[in-house]
């Protein structure tokens, strides 16, 4: 069954606690050369079934009003299966 | 920000620039200053306002900073004092919490907040950082924070969106506040339509602190440090102070959509750490924190309550985001930063303890003796102000009032003609008392407060259900506080100046019903539009109320805040003063619990009812009625009630007491009941001879200044005698039964409802709604 991915960031302008704490333990691991991190969600929808436009259509519909938070985070990208462009 | 097109970052619009090109349109109004604010910068100037200037001062004139509109009439709080008011108060209003000495060399400090707006948008963040920005107010006097509480107003339950607006607000609240591990001790949870897409959500914090550790917002002595620590600065709610507070939802184009903020309460608890330690070893000469308005706030602020100067180089700020213009970084609302000026011989010492805390600092600039705020930014000037003219001597409105349109008609249509049942229907006795008993309003709230941690830090006496929240201070002489807030909305809107005095009494007979004394006031004013003439003379109304009501009860408003612009479309919420009362106990172990605990203890009712339904819940429940005239106000009743239960809890002769509001005596009786499963027999027919009242009215009534007492069989002789000395109705109305699984409350002759009953319909509402409860 195929299965589409949904990626979503913090927004950049936004504080992101736990991308910080990621740096502070990448700091105190010696490796310094990262100066930052930001740190998002990835979602896996499988689907039953051919991906239609309909699917396409709720996909699009989740990922901006359920997956995300649109006032703190933004869906940066959906990624479809081969061949399923 | 719409500069940032036309300015771009490598060239900033410095003071040279501003005074080269006088002729530049500049983006005032979509940073929501009025023409004539406008003009009266480039007065104070003598040119056009830099613009970094202008954001400046854009931020600290929104209403939300500079109390623009409310100013004229909250100086009646400084204004309607009796010496007896400044005995205990140690700092008032004007600094970021007012202080008050509790005795033994301690003294609290405590402050109530609006972030209303911010948890209608995103109500997870906008009421974490809710208690993030109360919590620093309370460091910031140099006090430990050892509470918080939360006053909270949703629209209606059963409205899809209320369930989003409850769960992001609650669990805000309690993963910030839990993860900073401080207690969360009372509040308020109300349901209203008037609060659909403004629901309110006030936070109130409270901190210890020894007499010598207070600190002040002011930048003195010239030539000492000015520095920036804790969180870097990003881009969160940039603008957020003035635009979002400084108009409605509705007109909020795409241009005026602020950010919101992001908080980290393990940040602010490093933080609350390291500003501890910095006091401890004498480190900072002023401090504070950052809020709404950020730099601009602080800097301005500072340097007004200090020797008026200050210079500053704004590209030492530490960054999140390297891309951040000069306008924004003065406008930043950035969680976790505070401001202190040090001492250059304390400096290194300063940056040791903030080292070992892991906590960012930079070395800003420093205080000056010039009168002016300096700010530069890659070498050039690009602010120079007087820092007065922005923190201190913004506009000041006389906004238009009028007496509303509707009131006399809402006022004329009182309760009084709605059906009660009679003495005789005992059916529907019953069933209205459980009705009001499952409403959202007198609903079990533990759906909320399970989700917070309230006994943390190990010195909460008392907490929810109880009537104030109580905290044990010195751990030695247990030496503590009590506090309670209310407001009651409804009443209100029938009567604002009545009803901030009956937020007042009811917040004020909570903690009296402790055992501790009633000493200080924090409030937050929740209001529509002050553009609207109606709403004015309604906040004009409530301040009257308070401050005279204050002044009677000889205890000071301390600090709080405005907050306006709280409506959906154009109609406004009602008027929510919350006003919250602080108490002192010399031992909280005489601390006297809402609920009866034995069977075989004598129940007293305190006070006088009356045929006072207008407003109530009862109204509201049975009838879906507002109108009419509020209870009567009778502070004096109050002050006598509230000296009685202290005498009372001194010789420890009462074993519990619970103060009659919302929903009447069939309410308290039932809290009663239900708060340990211990049953009473209650008798209304000498009340109802007494007072000259029907059983409806004596069950569901909200009469002021009662309260329903439990003292043991032995000191009935002692308790009776005390009240007919201080002149308070007394009346004996039942008995405590026994507990367990027969439990029940009966009113006797009227209708009997078994503790599991009780506890069946009263705990069903909120997880109806909003689902299971954790923990519960």
């Amino acid at each position: 069954m195929p299965t589409i991915v949904v990626e979503v960031m913090p927004k950049a302008e936004l504080l992101d606690p736990q991308g910080k704490a990621t740096k502070g333990a990448l700091s105190r691991l010696g490796k310094s050369e990262f100066t930052d991190v930001r740190l998002g969600k990835r979602f896996e929808l499988t689907v039953e079934g051919p991906i239609t436009d309909q699917v396409r259509a709720d996909v699009a519909e989740i990922a901006e009003h359920v997956l995300s938070n649109s006032v703190i985070e933004d869906v940066v990208a959906i990624h479809y299966p081969e061949g399923e462009k | 920000m719409t500069e940032s097109a036309e300015t771009p970052v490598h060239h900033p619009d410095t003071v040279a620039n501003a005074i080269a090109t006088p002729e530049r349109v500049q983006p005032y109004d979509a940073l929501g200053l009025k023409p004539n604010e406008y003009e009266e910068i480039k007065k104070l100037l003598g040119r056009r306002p830099t613009s970094g200037e202008l954001a400046m001062y854009s931020v600290m004139w929104s209403e939300h900073c500079s109390y623009k509109s409310s100013k004229i009439y909250l100086r009646q709080f400084g204004k309607k004092v009796t010496p007896k008011m400044n005995e205990k108060l140690m700092v008032g209003m004007g600094e970021n919490a007012g202080v008050v000495d509790i005795g033994e060399g301690w003294a609290v400090t405590f402050k109530v907040e609006s972030h209303n707006h911010p948890s209608y948008i995103e109500p997870f963040q906008g009421a974490a950082t809710g208690v993030g920005g109360i919590v620093r107010d309370i460091i910031s006097m140099g006090a430990r924070p050892v509470a918080v509480m939360d006053q909270l107003r949703f629209g209606k339950i059963d409205e899809a969106d209320t369930a989003r607006v409850v769960h992001g607000v609650v669990s805000g609240i309690s993963s910030y506040s839990n993860c900073l591990g401080l207690p969360n001790i009372g509040g308020e949870t109300i349901f209203d339509p008037v609060y659909q897409a403004n629901p309110l959500v006030n936070a109130l914090a409270v901190g210890v602190l020894k007499h010598e550790d207070l600190h002040l917002a002011n930048a003195s002595g010239a030539g000492n440090k000015v520095v920036l620590f804790g969180a870097r600065t990003g881009g969160d709610g940039i603008g957020g102070a003035s635009i979002l507070a400084s108009d409605t939802f509705a007109e909020g184009g795409p241009t005026k959509r602020p950010s919101v903020q992001v908080g980290d309460p393990f940040a602010e608890k490093v933080l609350i750490e390291c500003c501890m330690e910095l006091y401890q070893q004498d480190l900072v000469e002023g401090i504070q924190d950052l809020g709404a308005a950020g730099i601009s706030c602080a800097t301005s602020e500072l340097a007004s309550n200090g020797d008026g100067g200050m210079f500053i180089e704004l590209d030492g700020v530490l960054l999140r985001d390297p891309s951040l213009t000069p306008e924004e970084i003065l406008m930043s609302e950035s969680q976790e930063r505070m401001m202190a000026v040090v001492e250059p011989s304390k400096l290194d010492a300063f940056l040791e303890v903030t080292k070992k805390w892991d906590v960012e600092t930079s070395v800003l600039g420093e205080v000056t003796d010039t009168g002016r705020l300096i700010i530069n930014w890659h070498g050039e000037e690009i602010v120079n102000v007087d820092p007065r003219t922005v923190a201190i001597d913004g506009p000041v409105y006389e906004r238009p009032v009028s007496y509303p349109a509707w009131i006399d008609a809402l006022q004329a249509d009182s309760a009084s003609t709605l059906a009660r049942p009679a003495d005789s229907d005992t059916a529907a006795l019953r069933e209205q008392f459980l009705k009001l008993l499952g409403s959202p309003n007198l609903a079990d709230k533990s759906w909320v407060t399970n989700q917070y941690d309230y006994y943390v830090l190990g010195n909460t006496a008392l907490s929810f259900p109880d009537d104030a929240g109580m905290i044990r201070v010195d751990e030695e002489s247990g030496l503590g506080f009590s506090i309670a807030t209310d407001a009651n909305g409804r009443y209100c809107q029938l009567d604002p100046y009545a009803g901030a005095q009956l937020a007042l009494a009811e917040a004020y007979r909570n903690v009296a019903a402790t055992g501790a004394v009633p000493t200080a006031v924090t409030d937050c004013l929740n209001f529509g539009s002050p553009e609207n003439p109606e709403v004015m003379w309604q906040f004009s109304q409530a301040v009257e109320g308070l401050s005279d009501a204050c002044q009677t009860l000889e205890i000071p408003v301390t600090g709080g805040n405005v907050s306006f612009y709280n409506q959906t479309g154009d109609v406004p919420i009602f008027p929510t003063p919350v006003v919250g009362v602080l108490g002192i106990i010399d031992d909280v172990a005489r601390r006297i619990p809402s609920g009866w605990q034995d069977a075989g203890e004598h129940l007293y009712l305190l006070g006088v009812t009356r045929e006072e339904l207008d407003g109530s819940t009862w109204a509201d429940v049975v009838h879906g009625h507002l109108g009419g005239r509020p209870p009567a106000v009778d502070l004096a009743a109050e002050r006598d009630l509230a000296e009685l239960i202290h005498a009372g809890a001194q010789e420890s002769l009462i074993s519990a007491a619970h103060d009659l509001s919302e929903g009447g005596l069939g309410q308290a009786l039932a809290e009663g009941v239900m708060r340990f499963g211990v049953g009473a027999r209650v008798w209304l027919a000498e009340l109802m001879q007494r007072d000259g009242v029907d059983a409806a009215t004596a069950l569901f009534s909200e009469s002021t200044a009662r309260m329903l007492v439990a003292v043991s069989h032995e000191d009935e002789v002692k308790f009776k005698g005390l009240c007919e000395g201080r002149g308070v109705p007394v009346l004996r109305i039942g008995v405590t039964t026994g507990a367990g699984e027969s439990a029940e409350l009966e009113l006797q002759d009227l209708f009997t409802a078994s503790v599991d009953d009780l506890r069946r319909t009263n705990r069903a509402t909120l997880p109806e709604y909003f689902g299971p409860v954790v923990g519960g």
